[in-house]
Parts: C-alpha cells; structure tokens; sequence
C-alpha cells in the first residue's frame, strides 16, 4: 500500500505543478493590459537582470577576442580604416535613403498640385508630414530569446540611455524591429519577422499600403495587398509611416514571392537588414516626440475626420500593428 | 557511486541512479538557457538546437526521479519563458515539465546509455514537448502553433545528434 503511494507521488506532483502553471497562465492572459502600460513580470524583470550582464560579459569578450585578432595581429590599421569607411558608408546610405524619399514626396506632391491646377474646384485639406527627428542610439546586439519560436534580441542600451517602449530600431540597410521591453540597462527588441510584429508599409513605385507581419517560420510577409494590384519579384518595400513607430520611407526590403490568394495576396518579404546578422543596431529616439505630438495629431484628426479614409495600418481591421 | 532503486511496481528492475558534481545540474541549466539566448542572435543553424530541453532531458533520464525530473523541468522552462517577450510565464515551463517526468519514467524503464537509444530518446520527446507546446498555445492561448512541420523535424533529427554529443560530455560530470 505504502509502495502504491510512492509510485503515484510524482503523478500527484505533476498534476500539481502542471495545474499552477495553467493557473499562471490565466492569470497573465487577464492581466495582458498591464504588460500594454509597460510593466514587466517580476519574474523575467529578475531573470533578463541576472542573466544579461553575462550575456554581455559574452558578447564584449567574443567581440575583443575576434577584435584583437582581426585588428592588431591580423591586419592592424586596416582593421581601422576599414571601420571608419563603413560607418561612413552607414552615414551616407542613412542620408541617400532620406533623399530617396524625399524624391518620391516630392514626385507625390508635384502630382497633388498637377491635380490642384487641373481641378481647381475640388475641395482639398492640407496636410503636413510630421518629420522624423536624427537623434539615435547607436547599441550592440547582446542576446536573443531564449525561445526559438520568437524574434527578439537584447540589446546593450536601456532606460538609463532615453530608450523607451516602441521606439524604432534600424540599421543603415533597413528597418530591424521595436523596442518592447526596457529594463534599466537593457531593451528587448521585437523583430519585424516575429509573429506579433506589424509594420505599416507602401510598396515604392505604386504607393500601395499594406502591413508587413511575421510569418510563423520567420519570414515576413506583406499583407492586405488586394488581388487587383501588380505586383512583381523585385519590388521595393519602405515604411508608410502609419504605425506611428517607424518613419515614412524607411526601406524594409523587396518582394521576395507574390501569389494571388483570397481575399488578399500572399506576398513573401526579403528584408533588406540581415535579421540573422545583427550586431550592432541604431534606436530612433523619436517615440517622445509621437507621444507628445499625438494630441496635437488627434485633434487635427478629429476636425478632418469627415474625410479620412481608414489607411491599412491605421484601421481597426486584424493585423494592425501593434503599437 | 551508483545503487539499485527498485521504484515502487517496477520491483523487479535494478537500474543504476547517477549522482553528479555538487553545482553541475544548476551550472548545466543556467548555461544552457544562456547559451541559447546568446546563440540565437546568430540565427541559422543555431535554431535548430534546443539546448534547454536537452538539459532536461539528460538530468531526468540520468537521474531517473520523476519528482525531481519534472521540478527541474519546470524551473528550466520557466527560465526560458521569462527570456521570451510574447511567452505568458508558463508556456516552456509546462511543456518541459511533461518531458522531466516522462525522460525520469523512461529512464527508469529502459537503457538510456547507448548513443543510439540517446538519439531516438532525444527525437522522440523532441517531438512530444512540441506537441504540448503547440497544444497549450492553441488551447489555453487561442495561438496558432505547428505540431509537425519540416522545419520541426529537421530540428529534431538536429538536436538528437547534438544531444548524443552533449550528453557524452555531461557523462563526465557524473561522481565516480
């Protein structure tokens, strides 16, 4: 009898310790409104808090190992030469992708006003583009999820270096993803291929909108293209603006794969920054400035609305970016 | 130093219970959770290894304690949610609490010494802890998750082979 006990033990503590993880699990789910204010569980507070500043120790040490050796015994001065070219290169690509947009507002404009000249009796409300601020953060990739289903990174920048929630996280090449998370030293990045992710997106050449979200296997896809619009291999894809997260015109890849699908394409996304190359990342430090202009904005909005048209990303359909 | 255990019904089996290096369960886990954080930056290849399911799986087959097996396992997996950003607390810690009791009830049961019978072990509950991932997402989240797919099983046949290794090397932490 006292064998038959013993036996059944760890069945009962199963039981048990299974059940109380369901039980957490509610609770989160009921709770899902407080992590949108920004708190985070004590318990991944304490955990990311213990174990990154290993992860760090990793990381600085990898980099000054490989640094050593590719910078002093390797090649010495070419190592720095060829450092200082390459953010030079990031620099001016930063700066000919704000041209490039530039360009096309301005080719957008010219037609507003070629419409204006033709149809001067059409009725028409100004609007202004609120423009994106230069200020960046310039921080190293750390670690990334312990889960291998999520795409998120850590990165070395925290609360301590005006990193807040939602502020945009790029590289030269294009955009990388949002901060989710801040800690006091750290920040945890939510990738633009991760399935929680959306981004307001245009295609260039047509200005179509659409949402680029992540697909289950890691690869983004541009979504609520209609059937109707011509889309070909090769396109290339800039942020609309519209999550309010990521400034207009900002490259986020090119079409990788395009099928017709109801009710919407299915469109497949190579992203122009290497996902699974990050090293070192740049945090827009505008997401202050959204937070203090948006009563402006909504009250622009509000005396506008009459003739707003809900945009992709801005309306309350599924798969609007969380922001 | 190893002993007999006779667990309770299964009298009639004598199986050898290994005992390990103060700190080595702690220290093994710990790294594992941090090495896959840091490796999983990198992308690639790197995905396809599930080092703290590995963990778990070696320390519940070598130990063969069911209660131990699944606490260990739910610590483990709790660890790995806190790491994540879109997992509730609990998700990981679930599915890995179900492979530390069953890797403790087949280690009990049946030789886990043999590279071969590591390898098909490691395959088999890599499978199973999807399976109960995938089932809680759905169930208890309202997430779509995949139960089997190609990539999933390119990734086990992976970590299976990954785990022989692994586990050949945590054998040499084990008190003589």
């Amino acid at each position: 009898m006292v064998e038959i006990r013993n036996t059944r033990r760890p069945l009962v503590l199963l039981a048990i310790v299974v059940f109380a993880q369901v039980l957490l699990l509610a609770f989160q789910v009921r709770r899902t409104a407080r992590s949108e204010r920004g708190e985070v569980p004590l318990i991944r507070y304490w955990t990311v808090q213990i174990i990154m500043p290993f992860e760090r120790a990793g990381t600085w040490t990898a980099s000054h190992i490989g640094g050593l050796w590719s910078g002093y015994i390797g090649l010495r001065d070419a190592r720095a030469e060829n450092l200082r070219l390459r953010s030079e290169n990031d620099r001016l690509k930063l700066r000919n992708r704000e041209l490039e947009s530039d360009a096309a507002e301005v080719e957008s404009l010219k037609a507003l006003l070629d419409f204006r000249q033709e149809h001067p009796e059409a009725p028409m409300v100004a609007a202004q583009v609120i423009g994106s601020s230069s200020a960046m953060v310039a921080a190293q990739v750390i670690s990334a999820s312990a889960d291998l289903s999520s795409h998120t990174l850590f990165i070395n920048r925290g609360e301590r270096d005006r990193i807040r929630r939602n502020m945009a996280v790029i590289t030269p090449d294009g955009i990388v993803g949002k901060i989710v998370e801040v800690f006091p030293t750290t920040s945890q990045v939510l990738l633009i291929n991760d399935r929680d992710s959306g981004v307001g997106a245009m295609f260039v050449s047509t200005r179509t909108h659409g949402v680029i979200k992540g697909g289950g296997d890691g690869a983004p896809r541009m979504e609520y293209v209609e059937n109707d619009e011509k889309v070909h291999n090769g396109d290339a894809i800039v942020t609309s603006g519209e999550d309010r997260i990521f400034p207009k015109g900002l490259p986020i890849g090119i079409v990788a794969d395009a099928k017709q699908a109801n009710p919407f394409q299915i469109i497949h996304v190579r992203t122009a920054a290497r996902l699974d190359r990050l090293e070192d990342i740049l945090v827009l430090l505008t997401q202050q400035e959204l937070n203090l202009e948006k009563g402006e904005r909504a009250a622009a909005a509000s005396a506008s609305s009459p003739s707003r048209t809900p945009s992709p990303a801005s309306s309350a359909k599924p798969g609007t970016p969380r922001s | 130093m190893s002993y007999t255990l006779t667990p309770g019904m299964q009298s009639e089996t004598n199986v050898e219970v290994h005992k390990y290096y103060s700190g080595t369960i702690f220290g093994a886990a710990v790294l594992a959770l941090m090495l896959q954080a840091f490796l999983h930056k990198y992308g690639g290849w790197s995905e396809l290894v599930e080092l703290p399911l590995l963990v778990t799986i070696y320390f519940g087959v070598s130990r063969r304690n069911p209660a131990s097996g699944l606490l260990l396992g739910a610590a483990i997996g709790i660890l790995q949610d806190a790491l994540s950003h879109d997992n509730p607390i609990g998700l990981y810690g679930i599915a890995k609490t179900f492979v530390g009791y069953l890797a403790s009830s087949v280690g009990v049961r049946i030789d886990t010494e043999h590279p071969i019978a590591r390898f098909g072990l490691v395959f088999v509950l890599f499978h199973f802890h999807q399976a109960v991932l995938a089932t809680t997402e759905r169930v208890l989240l309202g997430r779509s998750a995949p139960i089997f797919n190609l990539r999933l099983f390119v990734a086990s046949l992976v970590s299976a082979g990954f785990g022989v290794l692994l586990f050949a090397l945590l054998d040499r932490f084990r008190r003589p």
